[in-house]
């Protein structure tokens, strides 16, 4: 199997998909012409033209809007945010209008639209540039969120979610954009909701999305060299909809759990996933519930003090031998 | 607006085509707004129903002149004070009614209320509360039809308050960059709640000026008289038709009631003496009356016998309303996502709702 870049994967799933259908377009900041801030849509323009794949002056607001007022007509429109940060300009857009046409409208309606870009902290460009939103957005009944780890998930979801037929967040990280793995020729398809088991293991289950995935699987190494603790990791892919049925299994597996996530502590992701291991595994668990955050302050610049903002494999280390020793 | 006031536009072709069947419509549609709302009013008053709701009547004309203009693919997205546009372009009334009672029969299930009607099979895309919020989706609109290929409007109506929200400048700049056949229509009635226009806009002449530093055509416009709104609106559909390019139009018009029904101040913020003058002077739906009976396509009996079928209807539709069932608890969580809806594979994956 080939490796590529999770760049590259998004792209292939984005090229895939406008070959697939004649309505998806893709529409965004320096998208086409300049191939991408972050070279995610690298080629796309010179080889589908100026009709499927658009910039958009630094509106965020009226295009996200146009795209969905275009999608209530049926396009699918793919739009990227240069980062997710700049989502705020367009709440109104996002929230009032992809998430609740089709409610206000007693199923009249629909949006298949999908907003992308990345989502991520540990870059160094401060606060305003560092904003995981995707439990913001998944307290929004209407909208899916998605936020994938590897390149084979990335390309996968990004497929499942321009396929899909109402509005999907789908949350990138600029770390991971250059991170290999393999992704088959073939073609294929991650449906939404679908949690990944990354390592299976008997003693603690350790729960992440995101890049969160890869410093779980960091830690599971660390666990096993050095404390001879078998750790399973699961990544959840999707956080709405959400598979809980995984959530379950391995904590029913295990019987100990963190929750690792680089969001903030607050009311994130997470806080809803130890919600429902504690109402529905209570009996299972041998250890409370512990959850391993972004530390709770806005994103730090100084770039020394942003690692350690963010939950490194050995803050899991020391959540996890917390509860296994 | 005085100056324009003395002008003509029967006999502008989109207006000269008209037959008297045509003409009597309008003024049937326009009597079918008002009436509607007064009943809903009424019902208002009693405690039958909730919320906000946003009164029309006065503005009757611009809803039914632009909305008689609306060809196959000519789509139409407005604020909130809505109820004007769904039945124009041909929501009935049994189902708007529901809607304001929370009913299951209602046009949106009793899940949108006053401020969130919808008719996507008759072009109708809303009904939105958030003031300016619904600008970048008309654009969208218009973006879905150049991208169709397809020869159509969309027609965008916002309010004079409206026009201060940043989208709605977002909107104007990517309609003249790409081209898009967007027309916003700005129903200038004076007010925004209790703040008037000049409290609340900075202008040379007037709003859709404010179009030029787009480089889009605009224009304004007396919305009380329906041939001068027709004329001028279809001006700007046959831009949007033949050349794709937006317009911005301004209409003069006023409303009788308060910003909403709740608005006990807009005694205050304006004068008895200004509310009788305009329902005395400039009454949209008096004057088209008045047109019509000179032209002698009209006479007095044929206009009793429209005014009573409307109030007929009007009364008929809340009987409807009364007797709708109120929605079933369970469809609280129906409608939310397509695909669970329809039980696809996708909606059966994963769960979506966090209900216990
Ligand atoms: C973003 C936003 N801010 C404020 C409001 C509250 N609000 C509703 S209508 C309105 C006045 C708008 O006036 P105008 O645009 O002139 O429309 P009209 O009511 O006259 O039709 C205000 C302030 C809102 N719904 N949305
Ligand atoms: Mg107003």
């Amino acid at each position: 199997m080939a490796e590529i870049t999770f760049r590259e994967a998004l792209r292939h799933a984005m090229a895939e998909e406008i070959e697939r259908d004649e309505n998806v377009v893709l529409l965004g900041e320096e998208v086409a012409e300049y191939d991408g801030a972050y070279k995610v849509t690298e080629g796309l323009w010179k080889r589908f033209g100026d009709k499927r794949v658009v910039d958009t002056p630094i509106s965020e607001a009226a295009f996200i809007g146009m795209g969905v007022g275009a999608s209530m007509l049926g396009l699918r429109p793919v739009m990227e945010l240069m980062f997710w940060s700049f989502s705020s300009v367009a709440w109104d857009q996002i929230v009032n209008n992809a998430g609740f046409v089709r409610y206000m409208s007693g199923g009249l309606i629909n949006c298949p639209i999908v907003i992308r870009g990345p989502a991520n902290g540990g870059t160094n460009v401060g606060a305003t540039h560092s904003h995981t939103p995707e439990n913001w957005l998944a307290n929004v009944p209407g909208i899916k969120v998605v936020c994938p780890a590897t390149p084979y998930d990335a390309k996968g979801l990004l497929k499942a979610a321009i396929r899909d037929n109402d509005p999907v967040m789908f949350m990138e990280n600029t770390l991971l954009y250059g991170e290999k793995g393999e992704v088959p020729e073939e073609e294929y398809v991650i449906p939404l909701g679908v949690a990944d088991l990354k390592k299976e293991g008997t003693d603690v289950s350790i729960i992440a999305h995101g890049r969160a995935v890869l410093t779980a699987l960091k830690a599971a190494e660390l666990l096993q060299a050095e404390h001879d603790i078998n750790a399973e990791v699961l990544d959840l892919r999707s956080i709405r909809p959400l598979d809980e049925e995984a959530i379950l299994r391995t904590v029913r597996k295990t019987h100990r759990v963190v929750l690792v996530e680089e969001n903030k502590p607050f009311c994130g992701v997470d806080a809803q996933i130890a919600s429902i291991i504690q109402e529905k595994c209570f009996d299972d668990l041998d250890a409370p519930v512990l959850r391993l955050s972004a530390i709770d302050a806005p994103a730090i610049y100084s770039p020394e003090l942003e690692r350690r903002q963010l939950p490194r494999p050995t803050d899991i280390v020391e959540k996890v031998l917390s509860i296994c020793r | 607006m005085e100056t324009l006031k003395n002008r003509d536009y029967s006999s502008a072709p989109i207006n000269a085509a008209l037959k008297p069947a045509d003409k009597i419509r309008l003024l049937k549609e326009m009597l079918r707004i008002r009436r509607f709302e007064q009943a809903a009013l009424r019902a208002y008053q009693g405690g039958k129903m909730g919320g906000f709701l946003h009164l029309y009547i006065g503005q009757e004309s611009v809803a039914v002149g632009t909305c008689s203009l609306m060809g196959a693919n000519d789509h139409v997205i407005t604020a909130y004070r809505d109820h004007g546009h769904a039945l124009a372009v041909g929501m009935n009334m049994n189902e708007c009614m529901a809607e304001l009672f929370g009913k299951a029969t209602g046009c949106s299930k009793g899940k949108g209320g006053s401020m969130h009607f919808f008719a996507p099979d008759k072009n109708y895309w809303g009904g939105h509360g958030i003031v300016g919020g619904q600008t970048p989706l008309g654009l969208g609109l218009a973006y879905g039809l150049k991208y169709k290929g397809l020869t159509g409007a969309a027609m965008c109506f916002m309010g004079d308050g409206a026009v201060n929200q940043g989208c709605f400048y977002e909107s104007m700049n990517m309609a003249s960059l790409w081209n898009l056949p967007v027309i916003y229509i700005i129903e200038n009635n004076g007010y925004s709640m209790g703040t008037s226009l000049a409290r609340s806009s900075a202008f040379k002449n007037c709003l859709a000026e404010r179009a030029e530093g787009f480089g889009i055509e605009w224009d304004t416009l007396n919305g009380e008289d329906i041939y001068e709104v027709r004329a001028k609106v279809q001006v700007a559909v046959d831009r949007a038709h033949k050349q794709s390019r937006p317009t911005v139009l301004e209409i003069a018009t006023y409303r009788y009631y308060g910003h909403s029904v709740a608005d006990a101040k807009h005694k205050v913020y304006r004068t008895e003496d200004e509310i009788e003058r305009y329902k005395a002077e400039h009454d949209p739906i008096n004057l088209w009356k008045a047109r019509l009976l000179a032209e002698r396509v009209l006479n007095e009996e044929q206009y009793e016998a429209m005014d009573d079928a409307a109030k007929q209807e009007a009364s008929d539709s809340i009987t409807f309303a009364e007797e709708s069932p109120i929605p079933s608890v369970e469809s609280i969580t129906e409608d939310v996502y397509f695909e669970v809806d329809r039980q696809t594979a996708a909606g059966r994956t994963g769960r979506h709702f966090f209900n216990d």
